[in-house]
């Protein structure tokens, strides 16, 4: 299987408030292949978010490499680095991240709005469609329920055609009788748009759902139990 | 979905910081729409004012810009007054002749012409005479020559028409001297029509009021300049009014000036014209003496051509117009019928004992440079500040708005937007804030001026409408554009260095 992601010799510190580095990430090697759905389990603290972060390029390395579709991302410049994140990455929040001047069918477009192909406005539609919203395309965050949060937010994580999905803690803040729904919801949505899925939790029972499970513990060469973090 | 439509977004979901915020600008702006539109009309009035159809205006010695500002705009007092001789210094000898003839005066003065009448050449000299008010409305005692001479409109091409009746006459028949004609202004406010008389009163608005009455005989169509708002009646009536007539026990010193004024007239050699040549002798009246000066026996000399002879002496014997010593102008209105001699009579004038002459369109603007210049850009600065101080407000509300918005930027940053494209989400809300309260201004700003329409073309003669726009008023757009990008720039550097990753965990 060709791999989608390809991450080798990465390591991510941070600047302490008292001076100093915390080192947070060490990892020798990871792997997702294209169409792959991975779970990431790690302890609060461990890096799983940091690890999302520096996949999407929102954050730079210290040193390693991360191949995304085989391009170097870390080689990017920062406008680069925002373009492909644009057009190949789709982020679904732990805490949804509507924006709420914007309605539902907006939230989904803004999806697509910083990429620098076509707008696709009746994709999103589509989407809502699909994710089970289609009579609440004009309601704006605050007059939607949790779930029905989520489920925009997965709409509009997919709306940029991404070929990697970066979910952290998608069902944390959903009830648990939700939580079922929303993860088939992004997995079954992962699978019909052929969209690589990379879920960071620390719930065993969701990560017991994917095809692979990756414990950050293990491929994390920090000890963040002498660490802080 | 385009950055404007995200920054139009952002603007309704903050609608009461928003409204607040623009409605301040608009404000601003509102001002500074209208006093520019002031600052229009104000300009365009004074050049309309400008427009007289003469070019100096001749009065006693004193401040020009107070005898402009009485003779051309009828506004504040009249310095003093001359002698008529001072009027008749701008007159040929036959028309000298002809006045000593018809009023009565010293013999002399129909000797020679007028120091200044060569200077005239072909225009004309119109007196004068003010203090009296109808209501608040100036009256101006004239003659008709006043509505057959003079010219208004902005090519100073238009003569005066009527919108009811005719010009006074010097005398006639049924009104004796005492016909009056009033601007438009004059005619609506105090709702008087022709047919109706009029009590002029003395001094001021609230003065005593005159016994003698004007009968209106006509009322002039609107013409935008100051004589909208005077009265104007017959020089002859007005002299012939309580309290015109200069008591004739003459000053010593004003006999040393007359005889300054003689000597100097006998003294100029003034330009040479083709009238000084022609102009035909008159004879010279039989004379007799009155408290030591010489008057003409009028009514010894009754002339066929002179309207104010031909009248039936016994159809009026009580008002009989004044000897030359009796009479007084204010000021005379001159148009020089070669501009080139204006300087020259201008100096000749001022340099004589008595009188000077003023340019008005030269007063008018120093008045609009010294004064309505500076005042108006006095409120152009306020005004201005105004919308500095509402761009500072459209700094403080994104400004404030920024930390409730970190999170927003971040988002849209994960989704892949620039930090180039947040800071012009930024720098475009206050773009449309600036947009919508020009906007707002600049309607909010042009109603109030269709609403005071009236009152401005009443007061002003300007006709202004809701689409009338000064030529500054196209810099406002691109002014309040420019103090909404400076206003912009320190939140769109704090959207451009937002961090994602803090921002998007809190």
């Amino acid at each position: 299987m060709t791999a989608l992601v390809n991450i080798k010799d990465l390591k991510k510190s941070f600047t302490q408030p008292e001076g100093g580095k915390l080192l947070v990430l060490d990892i020798s090697e990871f792997q997702i292949a294209k169409g792959e759905q991975v779970a990431m389990i790690g302890q609060s603290g461990g890096g799983k978010t940091t690890l999302l972060h520096l996949i999407a390029g929102l954050l730079s390395p210290d040193q390693g490499s991360i191949q995304i579709d085989g391009i170097e991302t870390n080689g990017l410049s920062e406008e680069g680095r925002d373009r492909f994140r644009a057009e190949t990455i789709g982020y679904v929040f732990q805490t949804f991240n509507l924006l709420p001047a914007f309605t539902a069918i907006e939230n989904v477009r803004l999806g697509m709005a910083f990429g620098s192909g076509k707008h696709q406005h009746a994709r999103a539609g589509d989407l809502l469609t699909r994710v089970g919203l289609k009579d609440r395309f004009n309601y704006r965050p605050g007059q939607l329920s949790v779930g029905q949060q989520q489920r925009v937010a997965i709409a509009r994580s997919l709306a940029g055609r991404p070929k990697l999905l970066l979910a952290d803690e998608p069902t944390a803040n959903v009830d648990p009788s939700s939580a079922d729904s929303v993860l088939e919801l992004i997995r079954d949505t992962c699978r019909e748009e052929d969209v690589s899925l990379l879920t960071v939790t620390h719930d065993m029972q969701i990560a017991a759902r994917f095809d692979r499970i990756e414990k950050l513990d293990e491929i994390n060469q920090v000890d963040h139990t002498t660490a802080a973090s | 979905m385009s950055l404007i439509h995200i920054a139009w977004r952002n603007f309704c979901h903050r609608a009461l910081s928003s409204f607040l915020t623009t409605f301040s600008l608009a404000l601003g702006v509102g001002l500074v729409v209208l006093v520019l539109s002031i600052y229009g009309v104000i300009s365009e009035a004074f050049t309309r004012n400008a427009s007289v159809g003469y070019n100096l205006v001749v009065g006693p010695k004193g401040s020009p810009l107070q005898l402009t500002l009485n003779s051309v705009f009828y506004l504040s007092q009249p310095i003093e007054n001359l002698p008529y001789t001072e009027y008749m210094e701008f007159l040929p000898k036959d028309e000298r002749a002809s006045m000593v003839s018809r009023f009565g005066g010293d013999p002399k003065l129909a000797e020679r012409d007028g120091k200044y009448a060569p200077y005239i050449a072909g225009g004309f000299a119109i007196p004068l005479a003010l203090g009296d008010y109808f209501g608040e409305f100036r009256v101006v005692g004239t003659t008709p020559e006043f509505f057959t001479k003079l010219k208004h409109g902005p090519n100073v091409d238009e003569d005066f028409t009527f919108s009811q009746g005719r010009a006074f006459s010097n005398f006639s028949p049924e009104n004796s001297y005492f016909e009056a004609v009033l601007g438009a202004r004059v005619a609506k406010e105090m709702n008087v029509a022709v047919g109706e008389k009029f009590y002029p009163t003395h001094g001021d608005p609230s003065g005593q009021g005159h016994e003698q009455g004007f009968t209106i005989v006509g009322i002039l169509d609107p013409t935008g300049t100051p004589n909208d708002r005077a009265a104007f009646v017959n020089l002859e009536g007005f002299y012939l009014m309580d309290g015109h007539a200069k008591p004739i026990e003459r000053d010593p010193e004003e006999d040393v000036l007359d005889e300054a004024v003689d000597a100097e007239a006998s003294n100029e050699e003034p330009p040479v014209t083709e009238s000084e040549s022609d102009s035909p002798t008159a004879a010279a009246p039989e004379s007799t003496q009155n408290n030591g000066i010489r008057l003409v026996q009028t009514e010894a000399s009754v002339s066929d051509s002179d309207p104010v002879t031909n009248e039936d002496p016994g159809s009026d014997k009580e008002h009989r117009p004044l000897s030359i010593p009796e009479r007084e102008v204010t000021s005379i209105l001159i148009r020089n019928g070669n501009i080139m001699f204006a300087p020259g009579m201008q100096n000749a004038i001022n340099e004589g004992i008595r009188a000077q002459a003023a340019a008005p369109i030269g007063e008018i603007n120093k008045l609009m440079n010294l004064i309505v210049g500076p005042l108006l850009t006095a409120l152009l600065a306020i005004t201005g500040i105004t919308c500095a101080v509402a761009a500072v407000g459209i700094l403080v509300s994104i400004y404030n708005s920024m930390n409730d918005r970190r999170r927003d930027i971040a988002i849209m940053r994960a989704l892949g937007a620039r930090r180039t494209t947040v800071t012009s989400i930024i720098i475009f809300e206050s773009f449309q804030v600036a947009l919508i309260g020009t906007i707002a201004g600049w309607l909010l700003a042009h109603t109030a001026i269709v609403l005071y329409s009236g009152k401005i073309e009443d007061q002003t003669g300007v006709q202004v409408g809701f689409f009338t726009t000064s030529n500054y008023e196209i810099l406002v757009l691109p002014l309040v554009l420019g103090l909404a990008l400076i206003a912009a720039l320190l939140p769109a550097w704090a959207a451009y260095r937002t961090d994602v990753g803090s921002n998007l965990s809190a």
